[in-house]
């Protein structure tokens, strides 16, 4: 099992530690509904170091972005970022991804899920026939998600980069708590704003700005709590949502698939999208009492299976339970009534839009 | 952790007292800690007359559910009404409010071959 740079302060915090992805992770700290409260309320601090890192560099990089995602890379200007996947031979997904725009034309970073990398890794190599430059940076940085609605404002004094105004989606790069070369990016994943950044562990860079962290009082956060948050905001989860075998317009990706470039597969989207999809990955509350888990079954009224539930859980912030699941599409409309297979028993539940309410 | 001494437990992590033939059950404070926030306690099973190690419900935390095993034979009389409204009951005080079954004990004496407080605390530690 791998560390991150920060696995021995998690330890010493006294953090609940499992293995994810190969790498000893913190999953809680005070508890999932404390913490979970404190990102969508205050700020909390993430540690996402085992995610992914590559960057690409030269004049080819973007066609072998365009290549092998799905959305439009050609409109990002350096400092924008964007969400797209890899879409595999067949129309499934290798992985979700976002690509960051270092310099237009020449230096990109695609950021992938710590589970993903080799494949990922192996995945874009194979397309890569032009010779772009390619280095996996993964082992050596750091990326640290602060999150929360108070989460700019407790950062801006640490830099001079104008962090409080950088638009969703956007990032900056300069010297942050004294460390130099610092990516400083308004994304994450748990809908409650705030940043992640980004920076090489070189000259005990870690422990520098993690315990300015400490220093600044912004509580550590375990994964559990990150995959609530993001559930509540509907955001999905490879492995869980979106895989090797859903395509990117049954998990409800077709935002970010762009048939205006070429890519892989896509014909095969072009002509689902044209066909129709037949499932559909939608939001769903339950009505009556239950908690919908990943693989529960999803039946209609009549006790026929419809579909299967890929994320649920009990939305802290919502105070009701909550699920993404796949239904065949005649069930996907809002409003729809489904039942979920909760131990032999079908709980209604009705079909919803995400972000939940 | 605390692991009373007046308490009998079983290696699933459940707990029961008993009174006469009438015992009360719940789960440690090892396998709330482990299970973390619970929202939901979910037991349909009473009136019915269960094995020792069978399931008489199942307790759901945010990222987790665990069924409960029952730990003597018997028959399940009442499930704690509080849990409805506040399963955190179970994380605060697991072995005062946070009780969840009250069970007619088939055999009392089943109950003296369960694990003492400190041979359950050896499993544990």
């Amino acid at each position: 099992m791998k560390n991150t740079p920060f696995t021995e302060k998690h330890i010493a915090l006294g953090a609940k530690m499992a293995e994810f992805a190969g790498y000893n992770m913190p999953i809680s700290y005070t508890g999932i509904n404390d913490e979970h409260a404190s990102v969508r309320n205050n700020v909390g601090i993430f540690d996402v170091s085992h995610m992914g890192e590559f960057m690409l560099k030269g004049e080819h990089a973007l066609d072998l972005i365009q290549r092998v995602t799905s959305n439009d890379a050609s409109k990002l200007t350096a400092g924008k970022a964007q969400y797209s996947c890899f879409p595999n031979e067949e129309g499934g997904i290798v992985d979700d991804l976002i690509v960051y725009c270092i310099e237009e034309n020449k230096v990109y970073m695609l950021v992938v899920n710590a589970s993903n990398i080799e494949k990922d890794w192996n995945w874009v190599n194979r397309y890569n026939v032009n010779n772009v430059e390619m280095h996996n940076i993964s082992d050596r940085t750091c990326l640290l998600a602060i999150q929360g609605p108070n989460a700019t404002k407790l950062l801006q004094p640490l830099t001079d980069m104008d962090i409080m105004n950088l638009k969703y989606y956007t990032f900056s790069k300069g010297k942050f708590a004294g460390i130099d070369n610092v990516v400083v990016s308004a994304t994450g994943y748990t809908g409650a704003g705030g940043v992640e950044i980004y920076f090489e562990n070189s000259d005990g860079a870690a422990d520098i700005i993690w315990d300015k962290m400490m220093e600044l009082g912004i509580k550590p956060i375990g994964l559990a709590a990150r995959d609530t948050l993001r559930l509540e905001m509907g955001f999905c989860l490879y492995g869980n949502d979106i895989d090797d075998t859903t395509s990117p317009l049954e998990g409800g990706l077709g935002w970010i698939t762009k048939f205006t470039k070429e890519f892989t597969a896509k014909a095969i989207l072009e002509k689902q999208k044209l066909d129709g999809i037949k499932r559909k990955l939608v939001g769903f509350e339950m009505v009556d009492r239950g908690i919908p888990r990943h693989d529960y079954i999803i039946k209609d009224a009549t006790g026929d299976i419809i579909g299967k539930v890929t994320s649920g859980t009990q939305a802290p912030s919502l105070g009701k339970a909550i699920g993404l699941g796949y239904v065949a599409i005649a069930h996907a409309a809002l409003d729809s009534e489904i039942f979920i297979d909760i131990r032999n028993s079908l709980v209604k539940a009705k079909v919803v839009k995400a972000p939940f309410a | 952790m605390n692991f009373p001494a007046n308490l009998r437990y079983t290696k699933d992590h459940e707990w029961i007292s008993l009174e006469g033939n009438t015992a009360t059950i719940g789960i440690t404070e090892f396998a709330q800690s482990e299970l973390g926030d619970i929202v939901y306690v979910d037991i349909n099973t009473i009136g019915k007359a269960l094995n020792a190690e069978e399931v008489f419900g199942t307790v759901e935390a945010v990222k987790t559910v665990s069924d409960l095993f029952l730990p003597v034979a018997g028959t399940v009389l009442e499930v704690n009404p509080a849990l409805e409204k506040a399963p955190e009951l179970v994380n605060n005080d697991p072995y005062g409010d946070g009780w969840m079954v009250k069970v007619e004990v088939s055999n009392p004496a089943d109950v003296d071959g369960l694990l003492t407080s400190e041979a359950y605390t050896s499993l544990v530690g």
